[in-house]
């Protein structure tokens, strides 16, 4: 062991190494009274075309449309229709109702792994109802909910989860890593914010194609530390890129909380001050917040006047996924104790103040999407779920690691297929 | 060298350039034919390079298809996955094949893996073309040789040239190709073929009859070795710069080596392979990068599976050492003609 060095004389004190350390772990009680959310009147709404260095303080503020009885105030109010707001309602709770189906299938053993982005719903379907439908999403891992409010069809999300005969990635995937071209949704990779630098070379192909569609990207506040997010950020202020980057700050990483990525100092959204783009800090929660946030964002970028970064500030109510406990690291109570709510309840009770919406219609509608999952459901499982023979043909594995298949590859698939000759006897092949 | 490969449409007259110009003019040929096809890196723009191999092309094809980027790998091969998903086709530059590591998630974990995970979804047609090799004093930082790192990734096909009419077909083949490909050029040799002597005066490509270029389309199709020379003692897997030096030597020992230059590491030319192993009965195999999971080692157990029945001596690797490429004493670490000699001596004793 090497001598531990002596510190020169001196009055000052030593040093100290500070590691961050949640506020709450489990056993205590959670209380968020010093999160600051200021009166939704409180924010103005800049034009879409003002200057990033003349709207700082929305970086660091909160922009919020509905108030906490359920009106929707102030200059960010999008004003969207009665039907329009039904609507919303309805893909976010089909995507809880998606959520909760999938997870327990998940438990019930069919198959590895499931996300749920429970009280994240109006970060994902709100933004995406703001966009155009030709406008590109990027998503990180918890944005079912673009699928689910571009209305692609549910039997395809579930047979990519079971990884089925249905699944048209040919079960190469882990379960939630859609992707879906012709609804506008890149391939999820499962390597946090590689998507984000590819979001802005999307927008900047756009851009230099004259074309009139825009990218949007999502990520984590715990991702935000990776340094493609930085490449992504100084790229889209290089090149004036038409591309909306979303920060869903849901507080927690798996078990880090968000002052691992450097939560304790500043707001997400502040990053954008750095790089000269607009940054805007919103209740992730409110999904008449999140829609016109959006809704500033993409008129700005298809107007040329360039990217933006929207923190979402938000809660995550479950695990990160059916692999994690979250009872192992943070109060079982945070989520009630979150004081911005959840957001199909904030939405729901905006319509029933409107006098556009009531608790039979609320639960009839719960019950028919409930519905329309089991019966979709019945029918994935048909094609098969995870493990139980059903999946995709054996040497479909060595299909799309080229165009061509090389050589090398079918060498190797004609061994693979012979391996399972030598398992499973001569009549191996089904069909 | 002129004329099996030539798939070309239109043979026009044919120019002397060195190797930088043959790359020049591949991507001014297919800038020209490929309305998707964007050029893109450090200082690329409207100095051309900081080797000059885009030289011109900004101005003749404009802004928005040949531009500066950040210095930021990562960046640069991230944003160009994006716009192969958009329908572009980018060819971006790494200034240096020794600063690709920066940029090697996006290559290894998203421009690889795109077609695979999004079964064909998206694509990533994308060719990342970078210097790399030593000799030029580059030290640590300005001289490795990353190839082996390159063909272990699943996805991604690994072009070298050794000549700019090789450089200019293969580059072209390289860019129309719907996948990945990693165009590392040889930087020792943009200007000159290299014997091995760093004493000598250094031949330029005029006097090498590769470096008659057609001036118009062309392509090289990947996956193909090409023979230098033919010959019966032994054969030499060999690519890059090492072609030139291993020719060298070869020449001044006189022996009658059968010197296949690989042009494609993945896919590879293993047909070319076996036929010359299975001829000369012996393999000897040279490369400028690190030996230890080198391309070496892949090179000799392939050959050792396919043709050992047909060995008369053990395959031999002549590679450099397993040390950062050392500033002032490159030349004791690169294998030139004495370390060549050696094993050349060695295997044809045993």
């Amino acid at each position: 062991m090497p001598e531990t060095p002596r510190r020169p004389a001196s009055n000052l004190p030593p040093l100290s190494l500070h590691i961050p350390e949640p506020r709450y772990r489990p056993g205590d009680t959670p209380d968020f009274v010093d999160i600051e959310v200021p009166p939704v009147e409180a924010t103005p709404r800049p034009s879409e075309a003002t200057k990033p260095d003349a709207m700082r303080e929305l970086s660091y503020g909160l922009v919020r449309v509905l108030d906490f009885d359920g009106q929707a105030k102030g200059q960010w109010d999008p004003k969207l229709t009665p039907e329009r707001l039904r609507v919303m309602l309805r893909y976010m709770m089909l995507v809880r109702a998606f959520d909760d189906r999938m997870f327990r299938a998940q438990r019930q053993g069919k198959t590895s792994f499931y996300m749920k982005c429970t009280g994240e719903e109006a970060t994902s379907v709100a933004s995406t109802m703001a966009l155009d439908r030709g406008d590109m999403c990027f998503p990180s891992y918890r944005q079912q909910g673009i699928l689910i409010a571009r209305d692609y069809p549910l039997i395809q999300m579930m047979n990519q989860i079971y990884s089925n005969r249905g699944d048209h990635l040919m079960g190469r995937q882990l379960p939630i890593m859609y992707s879906a071209p012709e609804h506008g949704f890149f391939s999820v990779s499962g390597n946090l914010a590689t998507q984000y630098p590819q979001a802005v070379g999307w927008a900047m192909a756009s851009a230099s194609k004259g074309d009139s569609r825009i990218a949007t990207v999502w990520c984590g506040e715990g991702s935000s530390a990776e340094g493609d997010f930085h490449s992504a950020l100084t790229f889209a202020t290089v090149y004036n890129a038409p591309v909306i980057f979303n920060v869903v700050n849901n507080q927690w990483a798996i078990s880090s909380f968000s002052g691992f990525a450097g939560g304790e100092r500043t707001t997400f959204a502040a990053r954008a001050v750095g790089y000269g783009i607009a940054g805007l800090r919103i209740d992730g929660n409110d999904p008449l917040a999140v829609y016109a946030a959006t809704q500033w964002a993409a008129d700005r970028a298809r107007t040329n006047n360039g990217p933006t970064l929207i923190e979402h500030f938000t809660y995550r109510s479950e695990g990160h996924s059916t692999s994690d406990d979250p009872s192992a690291y943070r109060p079982a109570d945070e989520a009630t104790a979150w004081p911005l709510g959840d957001p199909i309840a904030r939405l729901r009770q905006h319509l029933e103040t409107l006098g556009e919406w009531d608790a039979e219609r609320h639960e009839a509608q719960a019950k028919e999407l409930d519905d329309l999952v089991k019966t979709t459901q019945k029918q994935s499982e048909k094609l098969g779920i995870l493990g139980h023979g059903m999946h995709q043909p054996f040497e479909t594995m060595f299909d799309d690691v080229f165009e061509e298949l090389p050589w090398h590859l079918k060498e190797q698939c004609a061994q693979m297929l012979a391996e399972q000759e030598a398992k499973f006897g001569p009549n191996w092949k089904p069909e | 060298m002129m004329t099996p490969e030539n798939l070309g449409s239109t043979q026009t007259a044919t120019k002397t350039m060195n190797m930088i110009e043959a790359i020049n003019s591949a991507m001014d040929v297919m800038l020209e034919r490929d309305p998707n096809m964007v050029v893109m890196g450090e200082d690329v723009g409207f100095f051309g390079g900081v080797f000059r191999a885009t030289a011109g092309l900004q101005k003749k094809h404009g802004k928005t298809r040949v531009f500066d980027t950040p210095i930021n790998e990562c960046g640069i091969i991230g944003v160009a996955v994006g716009m192969g998903a958009y329908g572009l086709r980018p060819v971006p530059e790494i200034q240096f094949a020794d600063y690709i590591y920066p940029g090697l998630d996006q290559l290894v974990s998203e421009a690889a893996r795109l077609r695979y995970r999004s079964a064909a979804d998206f694509i990533c047609p994308m060719t990342v073309r970078t210097p790399f090799g030593g000799g030029i004093f580059g030290g640590q930082t300005h001289s490795q040789s990353p190839e082996s790192i390159m063909t272990h990734i699943c996805g991604v096909k690994t072009v070298i040239p050794s000549n700019p009419y090789d450089a200019k077909g293969l580059l072209i083949a390289a860019i129309e190709d719907n996948d990945p490909v990693v165009f590392l050029e040889p930087k020792r040799i943009y200007n000159g073929p290299f014997s091995g002597y760093y004493d000598r005066p250094v031949e330029p490509w005029s006097k090498h009859d590769a470096s008659a270029v057609p001036e118009d389309y062309y392509r090289i199709e990947l996956g193909k070795a090409a023979t230098v020379r033919s010959g019966e003692a032994l054969t030499i897997l060999v690519y890059g710069t090492m072609v030139h030096v291993t020719r060298t030597i070869v020449e001044e020992m006189g022996v009658d080596a059968e010197i296949i230059d690989l042009r494609t590491l993945l896919p590879l030319d293993i047909d070319a392979i076996e036929a010359s192993v299975k001829k000369t009965g012996r393999c000897l195999i040279i490369h400028e990068a690190t030996r230890t999971s080198g391309f070496g080692a892949e090179l000799a157990a392939l050959v050792q599976e396919r043709c050992f029945y047909h060995l008369e001596a053990p395959v031999e690797r002549v590679t450099g050492f397993d040390t950062p490429y050392p500033h002032s004493l490159e030349w004791a670490y690169f294998p030139g003609p004495v370390r060549i000699a050696t094993a050349l001596t060695k295997i044809l004793k045993d």
